[in-house]
């Protein structure tokens, strides 16, 4: 049994993924009143690109071809590394909080020097920023994380998921200030609104986009697949939102395991995601990008929001 | 067998190794190739020794005390103290030494019939020896003259390469401060010898109960400052960044994975060790010097472009993160928490270990590249990955393991300061607790900020197009460099899957203080699956890490390569240039790569920037022939702190010398004036 719910949290993630992405984009495209692309057009995506023949750069090193399984691959170990619909599960070994931050920072390490190794000004400058943002949002993301372990008692992300911290109302103010500090990490790591523009191909504004834009055929679809990318953010997104969702809201995980328990699980870890997806889009429609040497300030507000939360606990 | 190696004799025989190999290496100074040889063998020699020694003695837990009689003067003893944390000192070092070595019989041949090869080696061995008295000399004054055979010996390394001008510049400046640092430390010294009436370290223990409460502040400041210096603690750090890129790179990757940790040494051996029972503001100066240095060490790090001054500040910044982790132990000791003491100076003692380890790597690697390239700017890199493919491997694992990703050995003692801080946070009161918070987040910050400067410094150097056409004639290592390298990558990863073997380790060390042994059995249960920690069920494991994350990529690039579509094919094209021809001035530079950051943090780093055009009619001013933008960041330690003092000496120096008119008759009444003030103080 737990073999099989482990092996459904290994296949979940990247099976469902796209599905986010298409989602946000059905209800931009809605509030934007458009009909919008079908909420399955990232799967036939993904499907054209693994078809199509590569170009790679003649400057491109070893570093460029490992890049993208790397970059994937660590999306998959996360995705597996964290609680998606059950918390029966432990996992003593990779379910460390400051792991997956530090697993995380693998990938946008390779996803950096992938955008620098073929030498083109647009990579070079994507990288850049991306190290950027990403050095200035771990200290928010560490410690929206550390709250909710300083509340449990443990970094251990499954043992934080078994506890019902949201029913305590002692714990309320400084959860809800961590959650809305890590709303901002959220977006900044997946590339949303205001950070990134995920519709985009200007230079100006390119972050995600512009480290990828050597790739092609199944690299792409990996780099793409693998989020990390300003239009389909898939399976970080994905991760973060289960992060957020089930970390900070654990109700409705499975705590025994059964067929019936294990899919209202699943359900209700997909109507989750749906809220968080909703969020996301919602907030996207209604605001604009803000101009990059701005985007410290945010970051700064997490960090410090999330201080505030540390402070509260007692 | 192990008492054998673990005694006395066994020690002389490591001490006289070097000795042989630096007088042998001075005698046969006529002849590059075997001084080299020689002087490199001997060293490799004593640090295998060396490491059998220090192995031995942590695992049998054999201490020993003793004393070499033959001393001309009252005060000054030989003798030695070989306790546990002397042990593992010295198996950092003869672990870095040992690699140094290999590499440098390749390394030191571009030196040949350029400067005298034998007296390098001399130097050397003696540098390695100053550091194993410093380590294990027992008596204050015996103590100074291995700080000084160290500390010199350093010195004429760092000067080794004297054609160029700015060498010799950054010798005076490591050799000025290195004096200032040893000055407060013979003051510290001097004090505990005033009011316990000993030089020799148990003695002064067992007396510690002597001293009044200022003289022991004051101990500590000047303690502080003095192996501060040494450590490179901000603001004192201003040789470091001089003196490291100066000296030969193997000098430079011995200089900043051991010597320096030579001052965190003392730092444990004083403050958890001798001068125990100690007031808890001393563990807070400490925590806090932590967080400046982490912090600043690795913004000053982005500014450079300088490979081997851009290493020397994340020595800075890691000095910082084990500070941290010392000075949280500092205060959990004098809290009596020992339980959370231990756990924060095992982090610290771990990430000592890993920093040497990784560092001394990363130093060896940039050697490798300026010796082909003959620079250090990396502006002038780019490309060297299909030049040097092994190098780049070997510094790309360098490069992950002090950004701290996993599975590398740097994650796992990050891992550990972190927990240990987070203890600080869920245990102590208010302003503690914010204290501990403000590390915390230093500490975060750090570990973001170290991950984008290597993508910098690794993809300035190795990724993209040649910037010069020096590198396309760059060719790869000779063998004995590419072995030293290649070792301490795999040392680091080793270290790495093995986090919870070494912790064990290291639990006995942490142990043998005598403030941490009354603690219970077990607050790390590094068992094989990984690390763990008791009291707060947070557990990590490298090994599965790295099982999963290799089976997540061959199951990925099975599915991938030869399932989903085999008849794939793959073109080798230009990137996409836009319609205009790619030449090298299109990449990003590492300055431009971390401008933003700079940009960001301009409120501390006080970027500068100076434009100059040069106008083809002067009249006009409409056409400029050329225009240069210079960036710069400000010295902000020169003008604000070094600057102040030195003005304040100059302007003191000059009222003094209002006492020296000349005269001879006001001579002479300062002498009688100085008579009298004595027979009355006598009197």
């Amino acid at each position: 049994m737990t073999i099989i719910i482990l092996e459904i949290q290994i296949i979940l993630t990247p099976l469902v993924s796209p599905l986010c992405a298409g989602v946000i984009n059905k209800i931009k495209a809605r509030l934007q009143n458009r009909k919008g692309a079908s909420i399955f057009q990232p799967y036939r995506d993904l499907w054209k690109l693994l078809h199509k023949d590569e170009i790679i750069s003649r400057d491109a090193s070893w570093i460029f071809r490992i890049a993208p399984f790397i970059v994937f691959s660590i999306t998959l170990l996360i995705g597996a590394s964290i609680p998606l619909f059950t918390s029966f599960l432990t996992n003593t070994l990779t379910g460390d909080m400051l792991l997956i931050v530090y697993a995380l920072a693998i990938g946008t390490f390779f996803l950096a020097l992938g955008g620098l190794d073929i030498g083109s000004a647009f990579g070079g400058f994507g990288s850049s920023r991306e190290m950027t943002l990403s050095a200035l949002a771990e200290g928010g993301f560490i410690f929206s994380l550390l709250t909710i372990a300083l509340i449990n008692g443990t970094t251990n992300i499954f043992a934080i998921a078994n506890a019902d911290i949201f029913l305590h109302g002692k714990y309320l103010f400084p959860t809800l200030l961590a959650f809305g500090g890590f709303l901002v990490v959220l977006l900044a790591e997946t590339a949303r609104f205001p950070y990134d523009n995920p519709a985009t191909h200007l230079e100006l504004t390119m972050i995600h986009e512009a480290m990828i834009l050597e790739y092609s055929g199944k690299k792409l679809a990996l780099m793409e697949w693998a989020s990390f990318n300003k239009l389909l953010s898939f399976n970080k997104l994905f991760i973060f939102l289960a992060l957020w969702v089930n970390l900070f809201f654990p109700i409705g995980l499975a705590y025994t395991p059964g067929v019936i328990t294990i899919s209202m699980g699943i359900i209700i870890f997909m109507i989750k995601i749906f809220l968080g997806v909703l969020l996301i889009a919602l907030l996207e429609s209604s605001m604009a990008k803000f101009r990059f040497f701005r985007l410290p300030d945010l970051l700064l507000i997490s960090f410090i929001l999330n201080a505030i939360a540390i402070g509260l606990i007692r | 067998m192990l008492e054998i190696i673990t005694s006395p004799i066994s020690f002389f025989i490591l001490l006289s190794l070097f000795f042989v190999g630096a007088i042998g290496s001075l005698l046969l100074r006529k002849d590059d190739d075997s001084a080299n040889i020689w002087s490199n063998f001997f060293a490799i020699a004593g640090s295998l020794w060396g490491l059998l020694f220090s192995v031995a003695t942590i695992i049998s837990e054999h201490t020993a005390a003793f004393l070499v009689n033959g001393s001309p003067f009252p005060l000054l003893s030989f003798s030695f103290n070989i306790d546990l944390l002397s042990a593992f000192f010295i198996f950092i070092i003869s672990l870095i030494a040992l690699f140094c070595s290999i590499y440098a019989v390749g390394y030191v041949r571009h030196y040949y019939q350029k400067y005298n090869i034998g007296a390098l080696g001399f130097f050397y061995n003696f540098f390695i020896l100053g550091i194993l008295l410093v380590l294990t000399a027992s008596n204050g004054i015996f103590f100074l003259i291995g700080w000084e055979i160290m500390s010199v010996a350093s010195f004429f390394m760092v000067i080794y390469d004297r054609d160029d001008q700015e060498n010799v510049k950054a010798g005076f400046l490591y050799l000025v401060m290195t004096y200032i640092g040893t000055a407060f430390i013979v003051v510290a010294f001097l004090l505990l010898y005033k009011f316990i009436g000993s030089f020799d370290f148990v003695t002064i223990k067992s007396g510690v109960a002597l001293l009044p409460i200022g003289a022991k502040n004051i101990i500590f400041l000047a303690a502080l400052i003095g192996f501060g210096v040494k450590a490179g603690i901000i603001p004192l750090h201003i040789w470091l960044p001089a003196a490291h890129p100066a000296a030969p790179s193997h000098i430079s990757a011995l200089m900043s994975g051991v010597m320096i940790k030579t001052g965190i040494f003392m730092m444990m051996r004083l403050f958890l060790d001798i001068l125990q029972p100690i007031p808890i503001w001393w563990g807070i100066v400490v925590l806090i010097i932590g967080i400046i240095s982490s912090l600043l060490g690795v913004l000053y790090a982005l500014t450079e472009h300088d490979i081997k001054r851009l290493l020397a500040y994340h020595s800075i910044e890691n000095i910082g993160i084990i500070l941290l982790g010392l000075g949280s132990a500092l205060i959990f000791s004098s809290l009596s928490m020992p339980a959370l003491a231990f756990l924060s100076l095992v982090a610290a003692l771990f990430h000592t270990l890993n920093h040497a380890i990784f560092k001394s790597l990363l130093f060896l690697g940039a050697g490798s590249v300026i010796n082909q390239m003959h620079t250090r700017n990396m502006e002038e890199y780019g490309g060297l990955i299909k030049y040097m493919p092994q190098t780049a491997f070997f510094f790309l694992i360098g490069s992950m393991a002090i950004s701290a990703l996993p599975p590398f050995n740097g994650f796992f003692s990050e891992w550990l300061t972190f927990q240990s801080l987070f203890q600080g946070i869920a245990i102590l009161d208010s302003s503690m607790r914010w204290l501990f918070i403000l590390a915390v987040g230093a500490l975060a910050f750090t570990g973001g900020l170290a991950l984008a400067c290597f993508v910098k410094a690794f993809g300035s150097i190795f990724l993209a197009r040649p910037r010069s056409t020096e590198v396309t004639h760059a060719k790869e290592s000779p063998r004995s460099m590419l072995i030293g390298m290649g070792a301490l990558a795999m040392l680091s990863f080793l270290f790495g899957i093995f986090s919870s073997q070494t912790v064990s380790l290291l639990e006995k060390i942490g142990r043998s203080f005598d403030v941490l042994q009354k603690i219970p059995e077990t607050i790390l249960v590094s068992n094989s699956q990984g690390l763990m920690i008791e009291n707060s069920f947070s557990s990590v494991s490298g090994l599965t890490f790295l099982l999963s994350l290799v089976g997540a990529l061959i199951v990925v690039a099975i599915i991938i390569d030869l399932i989903i579509n085999r008849s794939q094919k793959i073109k080798i094209g230009a990137t996409w240039d836009c319609g205009t021809d790619l030449n090298p001035r299109m990449e990003i530079t590492s300055t431009g790569f971390a401008r933003s950051i700079v940009v960001i943090f301009k409120g501390i780093l006080k970027p500068s920037i100076q434009h100059t055009i040069d106008y083809s009619d002067s009249e006009s001013r409409y056409l400029p022939r050329t225009r240069t933008v210079s960036l710069g960041v400000g010295d902000v330690y020169k003008s604000y702190f070094y600057q102040p003092i030195l003005t304040m000496i100059t302007s003191l120096s000059m009222r003094v010398k209002n006492i020296q008119s000349g005269n001879t008759n006001i001579y002479v009444l300062y002498i009688l004036i100085a008579l009298l003030v004595s027979l009355f103080s006598i009197l």
